[in-house]
Formats: C-alpha cells, structure tokens, sequence
C-alpha cells in the first residue's frame, strides 16, 4: 500500500529533512510513526499525501507514484486517503453532519447519497445524536472524532493520523485511539504519527522511530533480525 | 453544480460590502465607458449629416465641349471612391445662384454675360468621405485638362476626421485604464475572499476537491459582479442620457442611446472584466492557501 525507497527531501536552503527513507507498509497493518518533533514524521505524512514530493528516491501510495504524480492527479490521490490531523480542522460555521458532507460535496458525490453516508461514519465514530453541534459545541475529543469521521466517509484504503491525540486529554485520548484501532480491525491501513510513547507502548503494532531525517527502529525489521540472530 | 451556485452566492452573503464595492466599480467604469461610447455614438450620428455633404467641386474651363465632358464624367463615375457625379452647366450654375443667393437675384438677372464657369460635382461613397480621400481624388481631377480648379472644404474635412479619431482615441484610452481599475479591484475583492476562506479551501484540497472545482466559485462569483456591475452601468448610463436629453430644453431631443447590439456588448465586457479579474487573482492568491 506505502512504499519508501530511498527517499529524500531536502529543503530549498539544502538542509535535508529526510535521508534515505526506506519502508514498505501493506495491507491492513497499523504503523506508529514515533520521534521527536523535527525528526521528520510529518514531511513524511506530506509526502504520503502529496503535499510535498520528494527531492530523491520513490514513494509509492496505493497505486500512486507521488515522485512523478501530475498536478490533476492529486486529488484523485487524495480520495483514496483519509487525514487528521491534530488541530482536526474542522470549518467552525458548519455543523458536524454538514462538515463531513461537505468533503463528499467537494468530491462531487450524489446528493441523494449524502445524507445516509454521513450518518453512517458519525455513527461509526459514536456521535450519531451530536450530528447538528458546531465544532465549538463540542470537546476537543469529539471533534476529533468529527474529523475522522469526515476522513472516513469516503471510504479510504488508507488512514493518515498525523498527532490525532496531541491536543487531546488521556481520557479523550484512550477513546480516539481505540477508533483507529476499530478502523484497522475493519481493513484500513492507519499511519499514525505521534510522540506519546505511552499509546505506542500500550500495543504491539509497528513502529517506526525517526530521528533526524533518519529510519533509526522499525519493529519490522529489526525484530526480524533480532529473531533471526 | 448546484453547490458551484451556492458557494458562490454564499461569497456575496458573507461579504457584503466587498462584493458591493466590485459591483460599485465595475459599473462606474463601464458608466464612464459608457457615457463616452454614448458621445461617440451621437457626434457619429451627427457627423453622418456633416459627411454626406462632403463633395468636391471641378470647375470647368470656358469653351470645353460638351462630348469631351461626358466622357470624363464617365470615367469619374468608375473611381471606386465616388458615389455619383453631376455636371453643371453654366446655365444652371446661373440658375441655380439666382434662386439661392436671393441677395444678389437683382446682380444676376441683370447681367449680359454669364460670370459662372460650368462644373462636374462629385459626392464620395460613405467611408471614402476622409481628408486624405478627398485630396487623393481632387489631384486626379486636376489631371483633366479642361478641369479650371478644384475646390472642397479641405479645412472642415480635416477637423472632421481629427474630432472622429479624438473620439475613437479618448475614448479608448478611458476605456482601457477603467477597466484595469476594475480588474485590480476585483482581483483585490477575490484575494480577501480567497484569504478569509483559506481554511475551507485548505480542507478542500486535503478531501481531495480538483483544483477546478475549487476555482470554480470564485471565476464564478467575478462573472455574477461583472454581470451586475454591467447592468447598473447600463441603468447610470441610461439615467444619465435621460437626465441630459431633457435638461436640454429639446435641443438635444434627437439624441439616441445605445442599440440592444450595443448593450449586450457592455454586459458582455462586464463578465469579462469580472472573469479576468477573478483568473488573475485566483491563479496567483490560491497557489499560497
């Protein structure tokens, strides 16, 4: 589904926020981007959802080669992916049922389709009784919660989280982990980055520890070696 | 579709005052437009009566015959610039000053010999009635030996043809800075739009919308401000037309205004500013969104 093959990227005053980025990530896994802030989790959240392209090397992204992705191809990229991020961005004058409509709105999805997809995921995130509340109506969890749900509704193969719980207290926390984990269990491939090794420890799911720019643990790989010796 | 409408009607909702201020400009500059085209249009109406008495008139030499003149009026006739040429003969020239000139009826009738020379009159086609046409064609009259002297309102043909091209010019030269006014303005309008809607916009992409489908209401919302601002323009101008016809007491009762052909073209000229101001603006503010 992802695929890292010697990636770089290097910002226009040559500095390098990633070097030689290998991993490959497949069906239905749930991977832990871990490393402290500037280590290089989220340009590769960027270049997984081809906001970014890389400067060297190949990422590949559900059948898409962001290297060498055209403009007009972006967006058709992009529907096949879901993103959250931490500040959940979520437009304020718009209720919960009317900001994940929009983004099948935007899409251009059948009218008469709307309605029942969008009560579909926001009962899948449990806020079906909450669908008229604007975002300040809600808690920080909730909308959260929203915003995943409006990643969800069209149906992505892939889950981007980039710090979905940064904001977020332990209790509200717990509960928007345990939907990503409900969200893989049904299929979807989660990237979930984040520095809170406390929720990364709480399971035994993938890890990718970035530091610098670098790969310095995949879980993947070195338990394989490890297991191997 | 449908959202395409709502979105960009929604733009004129959230901010009223910037979109009246677009509407506002785009109809004073096409009204400024406007009330220059409408002089153009009535100075070239009345320039048309003054053009069809552009004539050139050859004087004949005493004593030519009869024959040689008919044929030369034959050969005139075949320029491609002239529209119809009459011969004058000194008889009728006579005549004609008797009953024209009423202060000289008594000079005329008692004269032994008749003063007036004989003369061919050429009128000119309608868009040959310039001074350089004019002067092209009396030299070749020259040419014709029997031909005495030539004579047309040189001074007034050329005034004429200045105050046509003063008009054309002004009148384009107005034209031309309005309309990059108007564009700025709109363009200006666009990137607050395009400012205060960042964060939608932003969502919008990250959903996957095509860059189109985020373009689309805002060249949209440009096209509906030109439209209007075409429209109100139309109203000032036809305001303003009634206002002056009428103060002038009747003297200007035949003034016109602009043909349908002509207001279409305004309105046309509206959408186009709004939909060019809105393609710049949007090309260059959403790159950074």
């Amino acid at each position: 589904m992802i695929r890292f093959a010697n990636v770089y990227k290097a910002y226009p005053n040559g500095a390098l926020a990633l070097k030689d980025v290998t991993f490959h990530v497949s069906k239905g896994e749930f991977v832990f981007l871990t490393g402290h802030s500037g280590a290089g989790k989220s340009t590769i959240m960027k270049l997984l959802f081809a906001e970014q392209k890389p400067s060297a090397g190949e990422v590949r992204v559900s059948g898409y080669n962001v290297t060498a992705l055209k403009p007009d191809e972006v967006p058709r990229l992009r529907r096949r992916l879901g993103i959250v991020f931490q500040d959940f961005r979520l437009l304020e004058d718009r209720s919960a049922a009317e900001n994940i409509a929009f983004a099948l709105e935007v899409t251009g999805a059948r009218t008469d389709t709307i309605a029942a997809r969008v009560m579909r995921v926001l009962t899948q995130v449990g806020l079906s009784a909450k669908s008229r509340a604007y975002p300040k109506e809600l808690s920080g969890g909730e909308q959260q919660r929203v915003a995943i749900a409006r990643a969800l509704v069209n149906d992505p193969a892939i889950l981007l989280a980039d710090e979905p719980t940064g904001n977020l207290d332990e209790r509200a926390t717990r509960g928007v982990f345990q939907l990503l984990r409900d969200i893989n269990a049904g299929g979807t491939v989660v990237v979930m980055a984040t520095h809170d090794l406390d929720l990364v420890r709480q399971t035994s799911y993938r890890i990718i520890e970035m530091r610098d720019g670098s790969v310095v643990f995949d879980s993947e790989v070195d338990e394989a070696a490890a297991e191997a010796q | 579709m449908k959202l395409l409408t709502r979105e960009a009607l929604l733009s004129f909702r959230r901010t009223p005052l910037l979109s009246a201020l677009s509407i506002t400009t785009i109809a004073f500059s096409l009204f400024t437009v406007g009330l220059f085209g409408l002089v153009a249009i009535n100075l070239r109406q009345a320039l048309r009566g003054l053009e069809e008495r552009v004539e050139i008139v050859a004087y004949v030499l005493r004593g030519t015959p009869a024959e040689a003149i008919a044929v030369a009026t034959q050969d005139i006739v075949a320029f491609p610039e002239v529209q119809d040429v009459s011969y004058i003969s000194e008889e009728e020239a006579l005549q004609r000053a008797r009953t024209e000139l009423i202060e000289f009826r008594d000079a005329y009738r008692d004269l032994q010999v008749n003063p007036l020379p004989a003369s061919v009159e050429v009128r000119l086609k309608d868009g040959y009635r310039d001074a350089a046409t004019v002067e092209r064609v009396a030299q070749r009259l020259k040419g014709f030996g029997f031909i005495d002297d030539v004579r047309y309102g040189r001074e007034w043909i050329q005034k004429l043809d200045y105050l046509r091209n003063l008009t054309g010019l002004v009148g384009l030269v107005i034209g031309l800075a309005f309309a990059a006014v108007a564009v700025v303005i709109i363009g200006v309008t666009i990137r607050l739009t395009i400012l205060q809607r960042a964060r939608e916009i932003s969502i919008m992409r990250l959903v996957g919308a095509t860059n189109w489908f985020i373009r689309g209401p805002f060249l949209l919302e440009g096209a509906l401000k030109g439209l209007l601002g075409g429209l109100l323009s139309l109203v000032l101008c036809y305001a303003g037309y009634i206002l002056f016809r009428d103060k002038s007491g009747g003297t200007l009762s035949g003034l016109v205004f602009f043909r349908p052909e002509h207001m279409v073209v305004i309105i046309i000229f509206g959408v186009l500013l709004g939909l060019g101001g809105s393609l710049v603006s949007v090309g260059r503010h959403l790159r950074h969104v």
